[in-house]
């Protein structure tokens, strides 16, 4: 049944990234592009987990943890970059 | 005694930097609970210049029980946060809450304005640490005044107990 | 390894949560590409989104749980840190757009720059 659900649910955070990358393009403001971006982050997280399941290898949670490092200190960079117009102080 | 607390200046901290070391590891052998404890000794011995007040942890059957409650909200909230995504949303009446706070424990501000972030439609945006007042996005604002009531009694209470 | 294995009952439990997770999370990504403005958009994916890969990551968990004949926690641990990282980053971007002062839908109530405006 796993294996019937896994391309289900890759179908699905698929559809959701696509709809992350359309209110990238579009998004009014530069504020709209970086929440985007953070929820294109994590919806990629489940797709990495997911495929790892559908590979049977186990061994891409470094991946995985290393995307939502990054993401989040991304994500926070811009944010305060917008706020100060500098990043580090 | 003052040798101890110069050298471990956040004893749980240490622990659970040690106790996140293994987890990330996925191993329990000697050499890395070693490692795992030199690392939870020499990060807060290295940062404690960039955090001078000290947080302070809660009644742990307290913290559970927040825990609990705020897991459930949070099912609850993305229903509620579901149906007004898929229906019409013409009818939404987003809004701006000034929020009162009456917490003073820096950390427990902190648990508060996550868990508003993270339950029932609303998002808090900006603090104000002069006026003590935590400004609310609000997805769908019905009452003012039964939104406030609402969170104090459910999370600022709760959090009061813990860290007072 | 085929996945026949693995109890009934446990790969029911696995695949609601796989399935339920993916649902949850495009439900946030929806949310992002439909709701009218900025700040009601901010409330889709920081509930929504961090929801729905907790749920997939804990289907995961408990996958590999199985399979390795071990608990592996670092499924734990990157939820773990979603749900921690997710509030900040949502205050943040909100707290920057509230300095850029983004456009808001115009029926929000108390829009907080608006008396000192026009």
């Amino acid at each position: 049944m796993i294996a019937a659900v896994i391309p289900i649910a890759l179908t699905l955070f698929a559809i959701g990234v696509l709809l992350n990358l359309y209110r990238l393009a579009k998004g009014p403001d530069i504020t709209d592009r970086i929440l985007a971006l953070d929820t294109l982050m994590i919806n990629s997280i489940a797709l990495i987990v997911l495929a790892d399941i559908q590979m049977q290898l186990g061994i891409i949670f470094e991946a995985a943890l290393l995307i939502a490092l990054m993401g989040f200190v991304g994500t926070v960079a811009m944010t305060k970059y917008l706020l100060r117009g500098d990043v580090i102080e | 005694m003052k040798h101890l607390a110069y050298w471990l200046p956040r004893p749980l901290f240490s622990l659970f930097l040690a106790v996140l070391w293994l987890f990330l590891m996925n191993t329990v052998s000697i050499a890395h609970i070693l490692l795992g404890l030199v690392l939870g000794v020499a990060i807060p011995f290295i940062t404690q210049g960039f955090w001078p007040e000290q947080a302070r942890a809660g009644h742990p059957l307290l913290v559970l029980r927040y825990v609990r409650a705020f897991l459930w909200d949070l099912l609850c909230s993305n229903l509620v946060v579901a149906r007004r995504i898929l229906g019409r949303t013409r009818h939404l009446q987003p809004g701006f809450v000034l929020y009162p706070v009456e917490l003073d424990d820096e950390f427990a501000i902190t648990v508060l304005a996550s868990t508003i972030s993270l339950t029932p439609g609303t998002v808090s945006t900006h603090y104000d640490a002069a006026q003590h007042t935590l400004l609310i996005h609000v997805l769908h604002l019905e009452d003012e005044e039964v939104l406030i009531q609402q969170i104090k009694t459910r999370y600022e209470r709760p959090l009061q107990e813990m860290f007072q | 390894m085929t996945t026949t294995e693995i109890p009934f009952l446990l790969e029911l439990v696995i695949a609601f949560f796989l399935l339920i997770g993916a649902l949850v999370a495009l439900l946030g990504s929806i949310g992002l590409a439909r709701l009218p403005d900025f700040y009601t958009r901010l409330h889709a994916p920081t509930k929504a989104s961090t929801l729905g890969v907790g749920c997939t990551l804990l289907g995961s968990l408990l996958y590999f749980s199985f399979i390795n004949e071990g608990i592996s926690v670092q499924e734990g641990l990157i939820t773990l840190f979603l749900f921690v990282t997710a509030p900040v980053s949502a205050h943040m971007m909100a707290k920057a757009a509230l300095h850029r002062r983004v456009r808001c839908v115009r029926r929000t109530r108390n829009v907080p720059w608006e008396g000192d405006e026009s």
